[in-house]
């Protein structure tokens, strides 16, 4: 990481503290000193420390995005690592998974180095390395997880790709189970979802879009789930975006199998409506697809009572160029991380869908968990990874002024209520009311 | 009088007085193509661009003609495009056809909602001249012309669509136009291209050609695409006609003076007998005039229309 020399203490006062990990839900100071959590307390005194006043504002564990697209090496003008770092501060995420479908891909140890070589000269927040599970993103082969795992990825992943060869997945969950690190699938049977650039459903009629089924990531789902039960490998299903897949995991809980998923903001939130009421705007476009209503209810019921244990932003930026061309032809994806928190805020929380507490569980210690990181609380002698959020704090969606350079995002204009207002990484403070200061 | 909307892109979103406002003005239009001497001055010194990515002789040459026949002068631009675009990007196109100063684009494009994506970039009128598996609403509305033309009405006439549902622009702008006219529409087709929740558009949906057709007052008959054969969305074309085709004896279950439409060119034999398509019934050859009648009103309505009045 970017960030150097030791931090000055940060003593964050008044402020309602939500660090679901410890079941903490109350107003607290917290004492940050030599880049980890110091002390939680009542009335804690500042001893030469720096006094943040967070009266008012929610105090989280850092926010973990395991869901990324840096696009560098390869594509950096797109993103890069210092964009899309800066994008993740802004948005208060202090640590990013940086998913593997750059150019090369991130399919060796020695990609994985490089990855954190890059963070450690560029980025402003953690960025941890996930990687692929076949050799070049190709779905035949095995990559070299074990060294991988050993370099430091965290997860692996050919996401971009669904692992559409069953026996390819079977081989990577019994492999990949020596390591105890998850598959990360984004699960869509190929032949289900050809040519398709939207959901099948009433507004694919109406455009004359050609849709994707529900189906076609269910039933990957559905395989997935059967492969980890026969292999007992972890499977973690990237931005599920359907009923189907939420009662499929459902089952797999039930049945007490290794099975996680992950959600995005934009799924929980928008629906396919979007792209008949924008004209087919191309900023609607992303992969998975903007669901149903009933695909969106059903996605909220299931992160609320915790059957979907993760948001995670699959933040795809993209260059204008990929988005200003006819529908078809335009990039999938949307430019996530800066829009997340007042998103989900404004959308479930001030609706009263989800409760603060567990949104920011779903953000903080449900992806440690998947991941098995140490991350995402506030406990005394963890990294002093720190979120301010100002719940009523009331903005409009501006992509010109976005640190990412992916502008592409179907909420431009949009007035949001629920901003972060302060990125505190490893105690350095990267991010004051929008500003990134690294 | 004027159209509420600077563009034509579809008719789902044109109002039913746009709708009402263009078939009438068709009607004066159509007896100029009749005349001797085929040229009014109504366009004069007004530049019409049609932009074809996709070859259609048949729509092209009605627009030409409509513009012609009022004197507006035309520019051609048909380009071969493939699925991975090369070259100069739409966006781009529509930015030299502003400078060159058009007054108005009609364009032909295989991809859905690329009539309303070049609208957003250019400030002149865009006419959808069919976009993808989206709308051609310059043919739904030729379509009503032709039938409130013989029938005397749109009100209440039931109107049986056949075929490809699924890809076809020219169904959906049928089912928006004839359903805000208040008539009954009923689509059909086999299962696989039927698009799914077609009856929230507010039609009957049936695989049955014969409940489809029986007592409707227009029978419009679909082209079939018969590469959609070799992605397997139907067997064999051998087939389709047994199930779908429309012969005599299908068309007999319709009413006795029900028309028979189709948008052309025709697969005889395979979506439409031969027998069916030259008897008296048929308005194939009718639509084709109309198609002229309506471009011309279309045209008169967006650039010439608003400054006589
Ligand atoms: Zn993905």
């Amino acid at each position: 990481m970017k960030l150097r020399g030791k931090p000055e203490p940060l003593l964050i006062r008044g402020g309602r503290v939500i660090d679901p990990a410890q079941g903490i839900d109350a107003e607290l100071d917290l004492l940050l000193e030599d880049g980890r959590v110091k002390q939680l307390g009542h009335g804690l005194e500042p001893d030469g420390a720096r006094v943040v006043e967070a009266r008012g504002l929610w105090v989280v564990p850092g926010l973990i995005d395991m869901h990324v697209h840096l696009r560098e090496p390869g594509e950096e003008w797109k993103e890069d690592i210092a964009s899309g770092t800066r994008a993740a501060a802004a948005g208060g995420f202090t640590t990013v998974c940086a998913m593997p479908n750059t150019r090369p891909p991130v399919d060796d140890a020695p990609m994985v180095n490089s990855v954190l070589a890059r963070a450690a000269e560029k980025a402003v927040v953690h960025v941890l390395p996930v990687g692929a599970v076949t050799r070049g993103l190709e779905g035949k082969e095995l990559a070299e997880m074990g060294d991988m795992a050993e370099a430091g990825a965290v997860a692996f992943s050919d996401d971009g790709h669904p692992i559409a060869d069953a026996e390819v997945m079977r081989c990577a969950l019994e492999y990949g189970r020596m390591f105890g690190k998850p598959i990360i699938d984004h699960c869509q049977d190929p032949s289900l979802s050809r040519e398709a650039v939207m959901h099948l459903g009433y507004w694919s009629t109406v455009l004359g879009l050609r849709g994707m089924p529900a189906a076609a990531e269910e039933v990957m789902v559905a395989r997935d789930i059967i492969l980890s039960r026969l292999t007992g490998g972890k499977v973690h299903i990237a931005h599920a975006s359907t009923r189907g897949t939420v009662e499929l995991l459902r089952q797999a809980r039930a049945e007490g199998l290794p099975v996680t998923a992950e959600v995005t903001p934009v799924h929980l939130c928008l629906t396919d409506a979007l792209v008949h009421e924008m004209a087919y705007d191309t900023r609607t476009k992303v992969n998975p697809p903007l669901r149903s209503a009933e695909d969106v209810a059903a996605l909220r019921l299931a992160l609320a009572g915790g059957i979907i244990g993760v948001v995670a932003t699959d933040h795809a930026p993209h260059h204008q160029d990929d988005k200003e061309v006819e529908y078809n032809y335009a990039a999938f994806g949307i430019s996530g991380l800066e829009t997340a928190v007042p998103l989900l805020i404004t959308e479930l929380v001030h609706t009263g869908i989800i409760s603060p507490e567990i949104l920011v569980e779903r953000m903080t210690a449900g992806p440690a968990r998947v991941l098995s990181l140490s991350a995402g609380t506030l406990r005394v002698g963890s990294t002093a990874d720190v979120t301010l959020i100002d719940p009523g704090l009331e903005k409009a969606v501006e992509p010109e002024r976005f640190y990412s350079k992916g502008k592409n995002t179907p909420l431009a204009g949009r007035l949001l209520r629920g901003w972060p207002v302060l990125t505190v990484v490893a105690g350095h403070i990267v991010m004051r009311d929008g500003e990134v200061l690294v | 009088m004027k159209l509420a909307s600077r563009d034509i892109l579809s008719l789902e979103e044109m109002p039913r007085e746009d709708i009402e406002l263009i078939l009438d003005t068709a009607h004066s239009m159509k007896e100029i193509i009749y005349r001797p001497i085929k040229k009014v001055p109504t366009l004069r010194g007004k530049t019409v661009v049609t932009l074809f990515y996709e070859a259609s002789t048949r729509t092209r040459t009605s627009f030409e003609l409509a513009a012609k026949y009022m004197s507006a002068d035309t520019v051609s631009i048909a380009t071969a495009t493939s699925s991975v675009q090369k070259g100069e990007t739409l966006k781009d196109t529509a930015r030299t056809l502003r400078v060159m100063g058009s007054d108005c684009v009609i364009m032909r494009h295989p991809v859905s909602g690329s009539c309303h994506f070049l609208a957003r970039v250019l400030d002149i009128p865009v006419i959808n001249g069919g976009d993808g598996m989206h709308e051609h609403p310059t043919q739904g509305l030729l379509d009503m012309f032709t039938m409130r033309e013989k029938k005397g009405r749109l009100e209440g006439l039931r109107v049986a669509i056949i075929g490809d549902i699924y890809h076809s622009r020219v169904a959906r702008s049928n089912i928006w136009g004839l359903g805000k006219m208040g008539a009954k529409v009923v689509v059909c087709g086999p299962a696989t291209l039927l698009p799914p929740e077609i009856e929230r558009m507010g039609v009957q949906a049936t695989t049955r050609v014969e409940e489809a057709v029986e007592g409707a007052d227009v029978v419009m008959v679909l082209r079939l695409q018969l590469e959609r054969q070799q992605r397997g969305l139907f067997p064999s074309s051998r087939e389709y006609s047994r199930l779908w085709g429309i012969t005599r004896e299908r068309l007999n279950l319709a009413k006795p003076d029900a028309l028979l439409m189709h948008p052309g060119p025709m697969n005889r034999g395979i979506e439409i007998s031969t027998e069916v398509a030259d008897s008296p019934q048929s308005t194939i050859e009718d639509q084709v005039t109309n198609g002229v009648a309506v471009r011309m009103a279309i045209l008169y309505l967006l650039l010439g229309g608003g400054e006589e009045k």
